[in-house]
């Protein structure tokens, strides 16, 4: 396992890493006269966690909201699954296979954390509106089958003692944990996770890393996320993008990317002040 | 029993009956607002609009006929057939559903963003605009409308009451009816919003727009579901509120009467629209039976604003709305 970076190797402590997912060619995205990302390209393999770090301000946000279909790159491909990805609208994209969260928390207030997590299935329901209305046949069955796995995932997350409480009064630390079950109730073959420790405390951050990394292990679920904070993402993630000014300044295993020295510029602030 | 307490319950029913259109037109208001932050002004115009093209398209009528005749200089306004009413309320109901697209591909997903007053006014001109093309495209007559619904004095009601009291009440068919519906209606909304995949998607949307479009759903599509089923209720209101008075273009004023309705139960909440149009409709009965030969009458016109003026300096988030609390 000298070279990971073309998947399909075992990890040591004993994943199993796939072929490539989803791959970015050469993304330029720009606002107006701003470059928020310079031709940058990487890949995601199957079941791998996957981070994208850089300061802040780096294009970090804006490279996941390419992913996730909110920013259409005026340049470069995004390949997915083997194929040319279109531009698509968000909820496309969501229909497709690849949930996220955010940086600033998106819920619905007004709802239970139970109806929050539920809305994830919504592109994995299909029976007909009577049958929904009267409650009857396929619908029945849909909604039992989607009870039970959104159940499963509460249980996982240890929110099960919440589940019925508005999420409006929740604290933030669980809410982002009520997030991160919403979107892993799309059964996501790709999940997008924007600063998951964002605003955290300490035993806060070590239980979000847990949940990811046990999210990764029991459901094999391939995870790109993003943060600055390089200490977690070091001990999460099996490879690693850095970006600085929109631009990629180093690609690799958590250790090479340490000892790159780009990288270590940027992040003691040689380039910056 | 005295005449008079009599006399207040049979007002106070019919003040029911009347606060249940009230309640159809708020109705339409609450499920735009909430699902999109716009006041839809042009709600009571598409009412109007629905009654409209509904009455048009049984009685035969040729859209645009006016028009069509002062270009090509021919005498055609009929096209000599009359459709039954079950068919022709379909057919409108599919009008109100391409016209929800029209408004939602043509007006607001370009003020996507924008402040409400932006949208506000965009509705405002939407209603002005559509009162316009109402009467060009169906003329401006009153004109009767029919959809086979009991009309007049329900007399059973009136013998019973008349038995046990000695005195009949006058509850009129029409009224009966648009309160079954209403019901009917209402109930098939809330199982609507509360059990279905679309439902579910609405109220995602009405919460946030990013956490919806991150689960997969299209706010467009949303969108224009929203302002279908507004164009529906619209239509429902539209039959009772033209069968009771005609269809006039004085329907769209209710839309006025709409509005103390939301102060009163508050613009996002469902059960709060019905039951604010059912005070508002007993209060204003009560206030003109009881008030109102005192100071000289016609206080129908002024009480509902004057009571929404009252809740407003005390509950201005209206008795069912969400009760807005700034974190600071």
């Amino acid at each position: 396992m000298n070279d990971i970076s073309g998947g399909n190797y075992t990890t040591a402590d004993g994943r199993k890493i796939g072929s490539t997912l989803m791959e970015m060619k050469n993304i330029t995205l720009r606002f107006g006269g701003v470059i928020a990302i310079k031709d940058i390209s990487f890949d995601i393999h199957e079941g791998e966690i996957r981070a994208i770090i850089g300061p802040n301000g780096a294009g970090k946000s804006s490279m996941l909201n390419v992913v996730s279909g909110f920013y259409n790159p005026q340049e470069g491909e995004v390949w997915f699954r083997g194929s040319k990805r279109p531009p698509m609208k968000p909820y496309q994209v969501a229909q497709q296979g690849i949930a996220r969260t955010f940086q600033n928390i998106a819920l619905f207030e007004g709802m239970s954390v139970l109806d929050n997590v539920m809305t994830g299935r919504l592109t994995h329901m299909k029976a007909g509106l009577l049958s929904q209305m009267i409650w009857k046949g396929k619908a029945e069955k849909e909604e039992t089958e989607n009870r039970e796995l959104v159940e499963k995932i509460i249980d996982f997350l240890e929110i099960q003692a919440i589940r019925k409480t508005p999420v409006g009064r929740l604290p933030y630390g669980l809410k982002k944990r009520v997030e991160l079950a919403r979107a892993l109730a799309a059964e996501p073959k790709l999940l997008l996770l924007d600063e998951p420790m964002a605003g955290m405390n300490v035993e806060e951050k070590e239980d979000m890393s847990r949940f990811i990394l046990d999210v990764n292990d029991e459901f094999g679920t391939t995870i790109a996320l993003i943060e600055h904070d390089m200490g977690v993402v070091m001990d999460l993630s099996d490879r690693v993008v850095v970006m600085d000014y929109g631009k990629k300044i180093g690609d690799g295993t958590p250790d090479e990317v340490r000892n790159n020295q780009e990288v270590i510029d940027a992040y003691l602030g040689v380039a910056h002040d | 029993m005295p005449e008079q307490f009599l006399f207040a319950i049979e007002v106070t029913l019919n003040g029911l009956m009347a606060g249940v259109l009230y309640a159809l037109v708020a109705l339409g208001f609450v499920l735009i607002f909430k699902a999109s932050g716009i006041f839809n002004y042009a709600q009571g115009v598409m009412a109007l609009f629905a009654a409209l093209t509904l009455v048009g398209i049984m009685d035969g009528q040729v859209p645009f006929s006016h028009l069509i005749n002062a270009i090509f200089g021919t005498e055609i306004h009929h096209f000599g057939w009359h459709v039954p009413a079950l068919l022709a309320i379909i057919l409108t109901a599919c009008v109100m559903v391409l016209f929800a697209w029209l408004v939602q591909r043509y007006i607001f997903r370009h003020l996507v963003n924008q402040e409400p007053i932006i949208l506000f006014m965009a509705t405002i001109g939407l209603a002005y605009f559509l009162e316009g093309v109402g009467d060009l495209m169906w003329g401006s007559d009153i004109k009767k409308l029919d959809v086979g619904l009991p009309q007049g004095i329900n007399e059973w009601i009136d013998e019973t009451t008349f038995n046990a009291f000695g005195y009949g009440f006058f509850i009129d068919n029409l009224d009966i009816s648009a309160t079954i519906v209403a019901i009917v209606l209402v109930a098939a909304l809330i199982m609507f919003s509360q059990y279905t995949k679309q439902g579910r998607a609405l109220r995602a949307v009405a919460d946030d727009h990013q956490a919806a479009l991150s689960v997969g759903i299209s706010l467009n599509f949303i969108w224009v579901l929203v302002w279908s089923i507004a164009g529906f209720v619209a239509l429902v209101a539209g039959i009772m509120w033209g069968a009771k008075s005609g269809v006039q273009f004085s329907l769209s004023l209710i839309a006025l009467k709409a509005l103390p309705v939301l102060m009163l139960g508050g613009f996002t909440s469902i059960p709060g629209a019905i039951v604010g149009g059912l005070i508002i409709g007993v209060g204003e009965k009560l206030f003109e039976f009881l008030v109102g030969p005192m100071i000289g009458g016609a206080t129908e016109n002024w009480f509902a604003y004057v009571l929404a003026l009252i809740f407003l300096v005390f509950r201005p988030q209206g008795l069912f709305g969400e009760k807005i609390i700034e974190r600071v």
